[in-house]
């Protein structure tokens, strides 16, 4: 059965951001009208079905997500939806919500009701103005046509969907930190359990959800679940978004099953066709900066969230960064080092001070400076700081450090040997104080 | 801050940070009240301080950084103390409790732009207007920032200049030229963020 794409078919359509383009060309609100005549425990028993997993990250199956929130409350409860894409190499969310925006409004909506929520919150990254705004006009949109608001089709069934603009943290990814920030405190992580689906926003059950993840809520409403779980390997079923990023010829966001090889992903006519300026590959990181590293042995792996795992990696938030035989190894543990150093929200001493460390043993090595001890002490901090923060991002932290310290030991061991970076590429800063800070 | 007189702290920490300084006296212009008074309903009744981050853009947007004077204003809004708002100011990056330039150009360093050339670019920047990333030129035009991930890989490298105009896919060389375009003619010089995948 061939892929036809269905989160992004639209979205080079001038208009397709609009909802009469929405409803006229994709079974726009469909899904919420055939929604709201279904028993909210069917919404989530469809979601189970279908097998539908996180997009965000973890892969954690929505459906079971959704059946955790706390029925017997009085509190209320809500949907946070997790528009803060950060981690570098993912930007899919960012051409959804831009260019397909009443989907998320439509899966928000469903989510609410599948959980008993009155309420969604699209917690957007700062940076993403324009993104916002373009959801902004949507909601707008969305809330005159009576897709949201009180009574929608005169169900009796409130939904409200409002923006929340963050203002610049990585952390605020990680749903309790989304959370915290929600409340308007510092974006840090809270000790789980309490689940958020126990005790989330304002300490009320809340379902906290990526924003692909919801945009394929409406989809398995329309089409059916066993529509859904076909259309990829089994548990890893529906479309995904692969985003292709650094040394390939067509960067961008493709939609594709997880069938799709990475090979094809990098290679492929239809996805980013190959390296750019005809270099060789060395390798990509197949999960936003966060995964171990994959070589091109590994290439044939389809890219679904098992697969993947199996291979040795994470699919995470499926950001596909590709290298070419130009990338010193050392650099990239750095670059990426400076980023989790600088996003590091400080609340767990191991990720807070050891980030800084690996950062300036990894300067070190990398001007030339460092001793062959410094190998095992990069080592030792990293083990460190794995499993001992309250979340992932201590892991995070120091995968690519490992990960480069497995795969390319020998760079390391070339730059304290010559004493000298041994891979200068042309598109990296030329003066030593640029390079370092 | 050591607590040893001759012990220096790690030298890369927020707490090199001061505290921010008073200013003049502060409060939000009719428009930006009435912005804040309908945003704060988008929260329960109880739960004011979500809107603090929203609070303290419009103070940005109005002032073009957050002073002192401006967190106890906010803080007056929200009904915390000032204390909470300058927590919150303090850590996310996007708030400036200094003044900066006209322009903010926030050069993506992270791992997708810096292998297309972010660092280069960087570089150039800071050629071109003679200062170093985190400083403003003496006419007060430009402020030269590195950020981490914007979020838009594929047309690396990426620039966003203050928090709402976005340039995409800056060679090296064309580093001279944006400047003056910039200065020049503003906004218009920018190629915007958006899809940049040729339809198949």
């Amino acid at each position: 059965m061939a892929f036809e794409p269905v989160l992004t078919n639209h979205v080079h359509e001038p208009n397709a951001f609009t909802l009469d383009f929405y409803t006229t060309h994709a079974r726009g609100y469909e899904g919420l009208r055939k929604a709201l005549t279904l028993q909210p425990s069917e919404i989530i028993e469809q979601v189970k079905a279908s097998g539908l997993r996180g997009r965000g990250g973890a892969g954690f199956p929505t459906g079971l997500k959704w059946q955790f929130v706390l029925k017997d409350t009085p509190k209320p409860k809500y949907i946070a939806c997790n528009a803060d894409e950060s981690e570098p190499g993912t930007f899919k969310d960012h051409v959804l919500m831009e260019r397909n925006p009443h989907l998320l409004i439509e899966g928000c909506a469903i989510g609410c009701y599948a959980i008993g929520a009155k309420v969604a919150y699209i917690y957007i990254r700062g940076e993403f103005l324009h993104v916002q705004e373009a959801l902004e006009r949507a909601i707008a949109e969305a809330y005159r046509a009576g897709h949201l608001g009180k009574n929608i089709y005169g169900s009796g069934f409130d939904c409200d969907v409002y923006m929340h603009r963050g203002a610049g943290a990585y952390e605020a990814g990680e749903e309790t930190a989304l959370i915290e920030s929600l409340e308007g405190k510092r974006a840090q992580p809270r000790i789980k359990p309490p689940f958020p689906a126990v005790e989330g926003l304002y300490n009320c059950p809340t379902a906290v959800n990526n924003v692909e993840t919801l945009c394929n809520v409406p989809l398995i409403v329309v089409n059916g679940p066993e529509w859904f779980a076909a259309q990829g390997p089994e548990k890893n079923g529906g479309p995904k978004l692969f985003c292709i990023s650094g040394h390939v010829k067509r960067p961008g966001t493709y939609e594709a099953s997880m069938h799709t090889t990475l090979r094809d992903l990098v290679f492929g006519d239809h996805y980013a066709q190959g390296m750019k300026d005809g270099r060789a590959f060395k390798a990509i990181i197949p999960g936003g900066s966060s995964v171990p590293i994959l070589l091109d042995k590994d290439l044939d792996t389809p890219a679904s969230f098992d697969h993947i795992q199996k291979a040795g990696s994470l699919l995470g938030s499926a950001g596909l960064i590709v290298m070419d035989d130009t990338v010193c190894m050392v650099w990239l543990a750095m670059n990426l080092l400076h980023f989790y150093r600088h996003e590091s929200c400080g609340k767990c001493t191991p990720c807070r001070e050891g980030g800084d460390w690996l950062y300036k043993l990894l300067q070190r090595v990398e001007r030339g400076e460092g001793q062959m001890k410094d190998i095992d002490l990069l080592y030792s901090v990293s083990n460190n700081i794995v499993g001992k923060t309250l979340c992932a991002f201590g892991d995070a932290a120091a995968t690519p450090v490992l990960t480069t310290l497995n795969l390319f030991r020998d760079e390391f061991e070339a730059h304290i040997r010559e004493g000298r970076c041994t891979m200068p590429a042309p598109w990296r800063a030329r003066h030593a104080v640029m390079a370092a800070h | 801050m050591s607590f040893h007189p001759h012990i220096e702290y790690a030298t890369f920490h927020r707490s090199e940070r001061k505290l921010a300084e008073l200013g003049d006296e502060f409060r939000y212009t009719a428009d930006n009240q009435a912005t804040f008074n309908e945003l704060v309903t988008h929260y329960p009744a109880e739960q004011r301080k979500s809107a603090i981050l929203y609070a303290l853009f419009l103070v940005q947007k109005q002032q073009g950084y957050i002073s002192g004077a401006s967190m106890r204003f906010v803080a007056e809004q929200i009904r915390c103390t000032p204390a909470e708002v300058e927590d919150v100011v303090s850590y996310y990056t996007m708030f400036y409790t200094k003044p900066v330039g006209k322009y903010v150009i926030n050069v993506c360093r992270t791992l997708s732009c810096a292998l297309l050339g972010a660092e280069r670019v960087t570089e150039e920047l800071s050629a071109k207007l003679g200062i170093t990333p985190g400083h403003t030129t003496a006419d007060g035009m430009f402020t030269l920032m590195e950020v981490e991930c914007l979020g838009a890989c594929d047309r690396a490298p990426v620039l966003m200049i203050n928090d709402d105009g976005w340039h995409e896919r800056l060679a090296p060389d064309q580093v001279g030229q944006f400047v003056e375009n910039l200065r020049d003619r503003g906004y218009t010089a920018l190629t915007g963020c958006h899809l940049h995948v040729e339809k198949k």
